[in-house]
C-alpha cells in the first residue's frame, strides 16, 4: 500500500501510459511527423529483415534521425531515475542523486578534457564515462578508508569534496579553452542534450547503461532491508558490504555512461524517485519499475520539448532544471509521506 | 543453544566488557539488566554477531558464531533493535516481509511461503488488520510488536530484543511483554534487555545482571533480583512495596518523598 490513496497497480499503469503518450509524441513531433504505428512497423521490419512499406523518407527518420534520440531519451531517463531511486534508498535520503559519488563531475571533467584535445563525438564520449568511474573510484577508495562509525556519511561527503575539486578542473578547462570554438561545446555539453544522439555509439550507451539498470532491477527487492540502518539490515541476514558496492557500481556505470553520451542532465535522477514513490508507495520491488518506466517517459517528453520548442535546442539540463525544481519542492512540501 | 565463554566485547580499541559467560536455551526467557553505559546493548550485537568478540567466544549450537555467514545467523537468531531506523514509510507488511531475507534468493520477489511466514507472524501478533499501514502511522506499541513480527518471521530459534518496552506507555509495555513471554512458552529461546526489574521479573525465567561490562549476578529472577542486588547494580537506593521481604510485589526506584500531609 502507498499511503497516498492510490493502488499500487494504477501507479504501474500511469507511469506506461506516460512513457506511451511520450512515444507518440517524440515520434509524432517534428518536421515529418511519424505516428508511432508507422515507427513499430519500420522498426519490425528492420529487425526481421522484411520491408515495412512506408516512404524511405519516413524509414530515415526513424531509423537514423528520431529513432536513436528517442532510444537514447528513453534508456538515459530509466537508467537515471532506477540509479536515483537505488541511491536514495542506499544513502537514506531524500536529496540523493545518482551522482552524488562524483560520477557527473568526473565525467563532466573527462568530457571538458576530450573538447578541449579537440578528440571528436566518441572520444569524448570515452573520456566522460572514464572520467565518471574513475572519479567514484577515486572517492570510494578515499571515502571507505576514513569512514569508521558512519561509512555512508563519510562517503558522501567525500564525494561532494571531490565533486567540488573536479568542478575546480572543469572550470580550469573552461578558462583554457579556445573561446570562439572549444567554449561554447563544453557549455553546450555540459548543459546536457541528445542532439548528437544519432551520431554516437549507441552500443557504447546501451551496454553499461543496459547492464548497471539491469542489476539494479534483479537487486531491487534487497533494496528494502538494504535501506534499513547497517546493523539492522545484517541482523536479517543481508550482506551489506558487498551489495551496497553492486549497487555503487551499477549506479555509477549508468550514470557515467549517461553522462558521456548526453552531457549533465540533472534532477532527472533526483525528482522521478520521488514522483514514482508517491505512485507507489517505498516499497522497492514496486517502485524500482515504475521508476524506470516514468524516467524514461518524462526524459522523452522533455527532449521532445528541448527540440521543437524552439528554433534552436535548449538544453536539457535547463529544462529539466526548470520542471526539477517546482515539482521538488512540491513534493518537500508534504503533498506525500513515503518519507517518515 | 547460543553461548558466550569468558567474553570479551566492545569496539576496536575500546573494550565495554571482559571475562562474562552466558547461554540461552530453548524455551527459556532470560532478562539483561544493568545501569545505563553498561555495555547491554554492545553485549547484544557481540551476541548475535553483529560485532566481532574482542577475546572468548560465541557458539551457536555448538558452532563459532564467526563462522556462520550472516543468513544463517539470521535463520536461527531474530534481533529487535531498540530503535527502528529506517527512513522510508513501508507498510507493516513490507516491513514484516523483510524479516524473510534470510530465506530468500539475491534476486527473488517475495515468495508465497514468504508472504505465509509474514502473515502468520502478523497474526500471531495480533496485527493482520494493519497489514496495509504505514509503519510510520502505527502507534509506538503496535511498531515494537511489527518488529517483533519481523524477526518472527525469520522463523528463529532464538530472538534478542534490545529494551523492548523503551518508550512504550504503560498499557503497551504489557502488551509487549506479555508476547515476549508467549515466545518462550512456544518454545523460543528469548533473551531481553530491561530497566525494569519488575519486568524481568514478572516475564523471564532467569535475570542477568551488568554493571560495567562485568556480570554482578545471574540466576533464577526469584533468587537474584533482590533490594540487596539491584541497589548495589545501580549504586542506588531501592524500595520494596507489598507482599512482604521474602516474597515482593515490586521494587520501586528511589527513597519514598517526604510525607506531603
Amino acid at each position: 500500500m502507498t499511503g497516498s490513496g492510490l493502488s499500487a497497480r494504477a501507479g504501474f499503469w500511469i507511469a506506461l501510459l506516460l512513457l506511451v503518450a511520450a512515444l507518440v509524441a517524440a515520434f509524432g513531433i517534428g518536421r515529418l511527423p511519424v505516428g508511432l504505428g508507422e515507427a513499430l512497423r519500420v522498426i519490425v521490419a528492420r529487425l526481421t529483415g522484411g520491408t515495412a512499406d512506408v516512404a524511405p523518407t519516413v524509414e530515415t527518420v526513424v531509423l537514423a534521425i528520431r529513432g536513436p534520440r528517442i532510444l537514447a531519451a528513453v534508456l538515459i531517463g530509466a537508467a537515471l531515475s532506477v540509479a536515483g531511486t537505488a541511491f536514495q534508498g542506499l544513502f537514506r535520503n531524500p536529496l540523493v542523486s545518482p551522482d552524488l559519488l562524483g560520477a557527473s563531475s568526473g565525467a563532466a571533467l573527462g568530457a571538458v578534457v576530450g573538447i578541449y584535445a579537440n578528440l571528436g563525438v566518441i572520444g569524448i564520449q570515452a573520456a566522460a564515462f572514464t572520467g565518471g568511474l574513475a572519479a567514484v573510484a577515486a572517492v570510494y577508495a578515499i571515502g571507505s578508508r576514513l569512514g569508521r562509525h558512519d561509512p555512508m556519511l563519510v562517503l558522501i561527503l567525500t564525494g561532494v569534496v571531490i565533486g567540488s575539486l573536479l568542478g575546480a578542473g572543469v572550470g580550469l578547462m573552461k578558462y583554457l579553452a579556445d573561446p570562439y570554438d572549444q567554449l561554447p561545446a563544453m557549455t553546450f555539453w555540459l548543459l546536457g542534450s541528445l542532439a548528437a544522439a544519432h551520431r554516437l555509439d549507441l552500443a557504447a550507451l546501451g551496454i553499461p547503461v543496459g547492464a548497471g539498470t539491469l542489476a539494479l532491477v534483479l537487486l531491487r527487492h534487497r533494496m528494502n532491508v538494504l535501506s534499513l540502518p547497517d546493523e539492522e539490515a545484517r541482523a536479517l541476514g543481508l550482506p551489506t558490504g558487498p551489495l551496497r558496492l553492486a549497487v555503487i557500481v551499477a549506479a555509477t556505470l549508468v550514470t557515467s555512461a549517461a553522462v558521456a553520451a548526453a552531457g549533465v542532465i540533472g534532477w532527472v535522477g533526483l525528482v522521478v524517485p520521488h514522483v514514482a514513490r508517491f505512485l507507489v508507495g517505498p516499497d522497492f520491488g514496486r517502485l524500482v519499475p515504475v521508476a524506470a518506466l516514468l524516467g524514461a517517459g518524462y526524459l522523452l517528453l522533455v527532449d521532445t520539448v528541448a527540440r521543437s520548442a524552439a528554433s534552436v535546442e535548449i538544453p536539457l539540463g535547463i529544462l529539466t532544471a526548470v520542471i526539477g525544481t517546482p515539482v521538488f519542492i512540491w513534493l518537500l512540501a508534504g503533498a506525500h509521506r513515503s518519507w517518515s | 543453544m547460543l553461548a558466550a565463554e569468558e567474553l570479551s566485547f566492545g569496539y576496536r580499541g575500546r573494550p565495554v566488557g571482559t571475562g562474562l559467560s552466558l547461554a540461552l536455551r530453548p524455551g527459556e526467557v532470560v532478562a539483561l539488566l544493568g545501569p545505563n553505559g553498561g555495555g547491554k546493548t554492545t553485549l547484544l550485537k557481540t551476541l548475535i554477531g553483529l560485532l566481532p568478540p574482542i577475546a572468548g567466544g560465541i557458539t551457536l549450537d555448538g558452532t563459532a558464531i564467526e563462522r556462520l555467514a550472516p543468513r544463517e545467523r539470521a535463520r536461527a537468531i531474530g534481533y529487535v533493535p531498540q530503535a527502528h531506523g529506517g527512513s522510508f514509510a513501508f507498510s507493516v507488511l513490507d516491513a514484516v516481509l523483510m524479516g524473510r531475507t534470510a530465506h530468500q534468493g539475491l534476486f527473488a520477489a517475495p515468495s508465497r511461503r514468504d508472504r505465509a511466514a509474514a502473515g502468520a507472524a502478523l497474526d500471531r501478533l495480533g496485527l493482520g488488520a494493519l497489514a496495509a499501514r504505514p509503519v510510520t502511522e502505527i502507534s509506538g506499541g503496535e511498531r515494537q510488536l511489527a518488529m517483533i513480527a519481523r524477526a518472527l518471521a525469520q522463523e528463529p530459534r532464538l530472538v534478542v530484543l534490545d529494551e523492548p518496552t523503551a518508550s512504550l506507555d504503560f498499557g503497551n509495555q504489557g502488551r509487549v511483554m506479555a508476547e515476549i513471554r508467549a515466545l518462550g512458552a512456544a518454545g523460543l529461546g528469548v533473551l531481553f534487555t530491561t530497566h525494569d526489574p519488575n519486568q524481568a521479573r514478572r516475564f523471564a525465567d532467569r535475570a542477568v545482571l551488568i554493571r560495567a561490562g562485568r556480570e554482578v549476578g545471574a540466576g533464577p529472577v526469584d533468587r537474584v533480583l533482590t533490594r540487596a542486588s539491584l541497589e548495589a547494580l545501580y549504586g542506588a537506593p531501592v524500595e520494596i512495596v507489598g507482599g512482604g521481604a521474602s516474597e515482593p510485589t515490586a521494587f520501586l526506584p528511589g527513597t519514598p518523598a517526604p510525607s506531603r500531609s
